[in-house]
C-alpha cells in the first residue's frame, strides 16, 4: 500500500465519520441530560429527506438565482444548499421536540418514543417523497449549486510539497465539504461547553441527579428541552450531510442505514465524552472505508467475502453494545422521567 | 439574592420583633388526603425550632411548601414579617431559605465545589464561580467547623461529609433559614454530635434553623422550641425547656407511649445457634468478618451494637443465607448450616431462620407488588399457600395477609395496595409480620425501627419481646444504642469485623458501649 492509497483511505474515513460524529454528539447532549435517544437514526433520516427535498426545490430552474455563482468559491452553492441544511435542521428539531414532549412533558418511556420516531421517519420520508416527486420515494439528484462540494483550504497546493504532511493536508484535510469541518469543530466546542460553562455543569447534573438541579432552583424541564433541541440541530446537520454532502447527492429510502445506531454504539464506546467520541467515530469510519475499498480480500487460504468486509462496522457495534469493551457507566438518571417526590 | 441580603442585614435593627418565619393557616390536600390542615407556626430569629411527628403526620409536606416543592391550597407565608410567594425552589432560595434533604440532593460524580456552585453560578462561565466558591468555602469551614475538601468527589465522601456539603450549599446561597429533614438518620453518634456543634455555631451567627426529626433525644438536646404534628395538624408548640420526652411522645401519638420496653426477665434455655470462627470476605476482597464466635440461646434477645459498617450487615447476610462464608461454622440445633454459595435464603427459612433485613426496600419488600404478595414472599411455597403442585392458592394468601393486617394493625388495612403506598412504619410491620408469623426458631432482625415512627416502634419492640417469651432466639442488629440497651438481654459490640466486647444491659451504659464501638475496651485498659 503506497502513501496515496493510505491517504485515500483516510479521506473516506473522514467522510464516513462525519455523520456519525454529528449524531454521536447529538446523542451526547441528549443522554448527558438524562434523555436516552435511540431516535438519532430517525432524526437524521428525516433531516436527510427534508434537506434534499428543499434543496432540489430551491435549485429547480424556475427559481431564479439572484446572484449566480456568487458563493461557489466557498463550495456552498448559494441559497439552495443553505436552505436545504436549514430545512434538515428544522425537520430534525420537529422530531426532537416530539421526543421531548413524549419523554419530558408526558414522562413517557424514552426508548419507545425513540423507536416511534425511527418508524415515523422511515415511513413519512418515503410517503412524502413519493407524493412530491413521484420517484419511488427518492428526491431528484442534486447537482451544481444545490449540493455541497469540496472546500479547498488555504495553501493546500503550496504546502502539498512538504513530504508526508503536505499531501496529508492537501488530500485528506483540505477539500472536504464544509459540514465535515463543522463536525470536527463541534468536538472541542462540545467539550468546552460541557466542562467550562454553567450550561454544561447543569446539563451534566440534570442527567445524574435531576433532584439536585431542581432543588438548586433550576428548571429540569428547561434543561432537558435545551439538550434535546441541541441534539435535534446536530442530527439535522448530520442528515443534511448525508443527502447533500456525499456522492449520493439526493435522498434515497433508508439512506441512514443504521448510522444512528452506530453513533449510539460510538457514544457508549466513548463513555459519553466528546474527544473519545471523535476517536470512536473515526474508528467506525475507518472500518467502513476499509469495507468499501477492499471488497474481496484474498488472504491466501481463502477469499474474505465482500459482505464480511462491509459488515465490519456493524460487527464492532454488536461487540461494543454487548459490553465487551470495558464498563461504560451511563448518566445515572438516564431514561428516567423526572417526577418531584410525592 | 437581594432579599437574602436585606434580611441578612436586619436581625436586630429593622424589625426585631418579626419572626423569621411565620406560617398562617396553611392547608394542603392531595386528593382526598388532607396532608396539612390549617397550620400556623412562628419561628423566632436565631433559634432552633424542632418539628416532631410520626411518619405521615405532614412534617415533610409542610417543609416542602416552605421550600417551594408544593403550593399550599390556602394560607400565607411570611419571611421576616414580609408576605412571600414561594412557587418553586428558586423563590425559596431568594427568600433566604435553604434545605438539607433527608436524601441528599447531590450529584454523586461531581466535586464538592461543583455541587456547591450548581444553580448559583455567577455567569455563563464556570471558572470565576468556582474560584469564588473555593474562597468562600474555606471561610465557612473555619467559621462553622464545616471542613470538607472542595475537590473531593461526592461518592468518595462519608455521609457525614456529604451532609456538610448540603449545608455549605445552603450557606453559599446566603440562606438565613436552614431546614434539616431527619438529618441524623444516616449519621454515626460522633457525626451527629459534630452536626449539632455546627448547628449551634449557626445559631450563634443569628441563623434560624428548623429541625425535623422523630428522635426525641435530639429535640431535647438542641432545640429552643418544638412543634408537634399529628395527622396533618399542629397539635402543640412548646418551649423545649418546659417539656419532656414522654409528653412529646404522647402529643405525637395521641396516647401514652412507653419509651422503655416493658419486658419480663428472660427465661434462657439451651443454645440454639452456635457460631464458631465465622469469616466473610466480600466481593471486593475485603474481609468483613474476621472470626466471630457467638452462642444464641433460646428465649433471649442478643443485641449486636456497632457503628454501621463494622461487619453487622455481613453477619446478618451470611446467617440469612444471602452471602457465603469464607471460613468457620454455624450449627442450628446441632445441625451444621451450609455456608457455601449453594445455600440460599429460602433454605435457611425452611430450617427455621427468619430474617428481617436491614434495608427493607432493597431486600425486604418488592415495592411495586401488592401487600398480600409481599406478605408471603419467601414462604410462598409452603403447603398452606398451594392449591396444587402448579398453582398458588391466592385466596389463602390474601386471607392470610388480611389476618396479619389485623393482628399487626397495618394501615391502611388493604392487602391490594402496593407496598410502596405504605408508610415506612407500616412497611416494616409487613416484613415483621411475615417473618414472625412463619414461626421461626431464630429471628435475625436488622435495624427493626429505622425510619419507623414512635407508635410503630413500640409495637415492633413488643412483638420481638413476645417472640422471645415463646422461647425463640433473636439476634438484633441496630445502630440505635437506646434500642440495643432497651431490648437486649445480652449485648455484643462489633468493631472492624470482630466482637470487641460483651456486656449485660444492666451492667453497662451508652458511654461504655460507645468506647467498645470505637474498638476500645475500658475494662482491659484499667487492668
Amino acid at each position: 500500500m503506497d502513501l496515496a492509497e493510505l491517504f485515500q483511505l483516510f479521506d473516506s474515513t473522514l467522510r464516513n465519520a462525519t455523520p456519525l460524529l454529528l449524531a454521536c454528539l447529538a446523542g451526547l447532549f441528549s443522554e448527558r441530560s438524562g434523555i436516552f435517544d435511540i431516535g438519532l437514526e430517525g432524526k437524521m433520516l428525516a433531516a436527510a429527506f427534508a434537506a434534499a427535498a428543499v434543496a432540489a426545490w430551491a435549485a429547480a430552474p424556475y427559481v431564479a438565482d439572484p446572484f449566480p455563482g456568487q458563493l461557489s468559491g466557498l463550495g456552498l452553492g448559494w441559497t439552495a444548499a443553505i436552505l436545504g441544511v436549514l430545512a434538515g435542521i428544522f425537520a430534525s428539531i420537529l422530531m426532537a421536540l416530539l421526543h421531548g414532549f413524549a419523554s419530558i412533558t408526558l414522562r413517557g418511556n424514552q426508548l419507545i418514543s425513540g423507536v416511534a420516531i425511527n418508524f415515523l421517519a422511515a415511513g413519512a420520508t418515503v410517503l412524502i417523497g413519493e407524493s412530491l416527486f413521484s420517484m419511488g420515494g427518492q428526491t431528484p439528484q442534486l447537482s451544481g449549486n444545490a449540493r455541497f462540494s469540496g472546500l479547498d483550504l488555504p495553501l493546500a497546493e503550496t504546502l502539498g510539497g512538504i513530504p508526508i504532511l503536505g499531501p496529508l493536508y492537501r488530500d485528506v484535510i483540505s477539500g472536504q465539504v464544509i459540514l465535515v469541518y463543522v463536525a470536527l469543530l463541534a468536538v472541542p466546542l462540545t467539550a468546552w461547553v460541557l466542562f467550562n460553562t454553567r450550561f454544561g455543569l447543569r446539563l451534566r447534573a440534570v442527567g445524574e441527579n435531576p433532584g439536585a438541579v431542581d432543588t438548586a432552583g433550576v428548571s429540569v424541564v428547561r434543561m432537558r428541552y435545551s439538550a434535546v433541541l441541541i441534539a435535534g440541530i446536530l442530527c439535522g446537520i448530520a442528515g443534511a450531510y448525508l443527502s447533500m454532502g456525499t456522492s449520493a447527492a439526493g435522498f434515497v429510502k433508508d439512506m441512514t442505514a443504521g448510522r444512528g445506531f452506530i453513533a449510539l454504539a460510538a457514544l457508549i464506546f466513548a463513555k459519553w465524552r466528546p474527544y473519545p467520541a471523535l476517536g470512536a467515530c473515526l474508528l467506525f469510519g475507518l472500518l467502513e472505508a476499509i469495507g468499501s475499498k477492499y471488497q474481496n480480500v484474498d488472504i491466501g487460504l481463502f477469499v474474505i467475502p465482500v459482505q464480511f468486509m462491509q459488515a465490519l462496522p456493524y460487527i464492532l457495534t454488536v461487540v461494543i453494545l454487548a459490553g465487551f469493551i470495558g464498563k461504560a457507566i451511563p448518566p445515572k438518571a438516564g431514561g428516567v422521567p423526572y417526577v418531584k417526590e410525592r | 439574592m437581594s432579599v437574602a441580603e436585606k434580611t441578612a442585614g436586619q436581625p436586630e435593627t429593622a424589625a426585631p420583633s418579626a419572626p423569621a418565619i411565620e406560617l398562617i393557616g396553611i392547608s394542603k390536600a392531595f386528593g382526598p388526603v388532607q396532608a396539612n390542615k390549617d397550620i400556623s407556626m412562628q419561628v423566632a430569629r436565631g433559634t432552633i425550632h424542632g418539628i416532631v411527628g410520626e411518619n405521615g403526620a405532614g412534617k415533610s409536606t409542610l417543609m416542602s411548601i416552605l421550600y417551594g416543592f408544593y403550593r399550599a391550597d390556602k394560607g400565607e407565608i411570611r419571611i421576616g414579617g414580609v408576605p412571600t410567594q414561594i412557587h418553586n425552589s428558586d423563590d425559596a432560595i431568594r427568600a433566604g431559605i435553604g434545605m438539607v434533604h433527608q436524601h441528599f440532593m447531590l450529584v454523586q460524580n461531581f466535586t464538592v465545589l461543583e455541587n456547591v456552585v450548581l444553580g448559583a453560578e455567577d455567569g455563563a462561565l464556570l471558572k470565576p464561580s468556582l474560584a469564588k466558591a473555593r474562597k468562600l468555602l474555606t471561610e465557612l469551614a473555619h467559621e462553622y467547623e464545616l471542613e470538607v475538601d472542595p475537590d473531593a468527589v461526592i461518592h468518595d465522601l462519608a455521609v457525614g461529609f456529604q451532609q456538610r456539603v448540603e449545608i455549605l450549599k445552603a450557606l453559599y446561597r446566603h440562606a438565613d433559614i436552614l431546614i434539616l429533614d431527619e438529618p441524623t438518620g444516616v449519621l454515626t453518634p460522633a457525626e451527629a454530635d459534630h452536626l449539632f456543634r455546627i448547628l449551634e455555631g449557626l445559631r450563634r451567627e443569628g441563623k434560624t434553623i428548623i429541625l425535623i426529626t422523630h428522635k426525641l433525644r435530639e429535640i431535647m438536646a438542641i432545640t429552643d422550641t418544638v412543634s408537634v404534628m399529628r395527622r396533618g395538624e399542629m397539635t402543640a408548640t412548646v418551649k423545649t425547656a418546659d417539656t419532656s420526652p414522654a409528653e412529646l411522645a404522647e402529643l405525637m401519638v395521641g396516647r401514652q407511649v412507653l419509651l422503655r420496653v416493658d419486658k419480663k426477665p428472660a427465661q434462657v434455655g439451651q443454645t440454639l445457634m452456635q457460631i464458631r470462627g465465622l469469616r466473610v470476605t466480600d466481593r471486593d476482597g475485603i474481609e468483613r468478618l474476621k472470626g466471630i464466635d457467638l452462642d444464641l440461646r433460646a428465649g433471649e434477645i442478643l443485641g449486636v451494637a456497632g457503628v454501621a459498617g463494622n461487619g453487622q450487615s455481613a453477619l446478618l447476610e451470611v446467617l440469612g443465607g444471602i452471602t457465603a462464608a469464607s471460613g468457620g461454622s454455624v450449627t442450628l440445633n446441632g445441625q451444621a448450616l451450609d455456608l457455601t454459595a449453594h445455600a440460599d435464603a429460602g433454605e435457611r427459612r425452611e430450617q427455621g431462620i427468619a430474617h428481617v433485613p436491614e434495608d427493607r426496600h432493597r431486600l425486604g419488600l418488592i415495592m411495586s407488588f401488592s401487600e398480600w404478595e409481599n406478605s408471603c414472599f419467601g414462604y410462598h411455597d409452603r403447603p398452606q399457600y398451594q392449591k396444587s403442585r402448579l398453582l398458588m392458592d391466592r385466596r389463602a394468601m390474601r386471607d392470610d395477609a388480611r389476618e396479619k393486617i389485623e393482628k399487626y394493625d397495618i394501615r391502611p388495612p388493604s392487602c391490594d395496595l402496593a407496598a410502596a403506598n405504605f408508610s415506612g412504619g407500616n412497611q416494616q410491620k409487613i416484613v415483621i409480620a411475615r417473618e414472625v408469623e412463619s414461626d421461626p426458631d431464630v429471628l435475625l432482625v436488622g435495624q427493626p425501627t429505622r425510619g419507623v415512627d414512635i407508635g410503630a416502634i413500640e409495637f415492633i419492640h413488643n412483638e420481638i419481646v413476645h417472640l422471645r417469651d415463646q422461647g425463640k432466639a433473636v439476634l438484633l442488629v441496630s445502630v440505635e444504642l437506646d434500642e440495643i440497651l432497651g431490648l437486649s438481654d445480652r449485648i455484643v459490640v462489633m468493631f472492624d469485623g470482630r466482637i470487641s466486647g460483651e456486656r449485660l444491659p444492666s451492667e453497662t451504659d451508652q458511654n461504655e458501649l460507645g468506647l467498645l464501638m470505637a474498638g476500645i475496651d475500658p475494662k482491659e485498659g484499667a487492668a
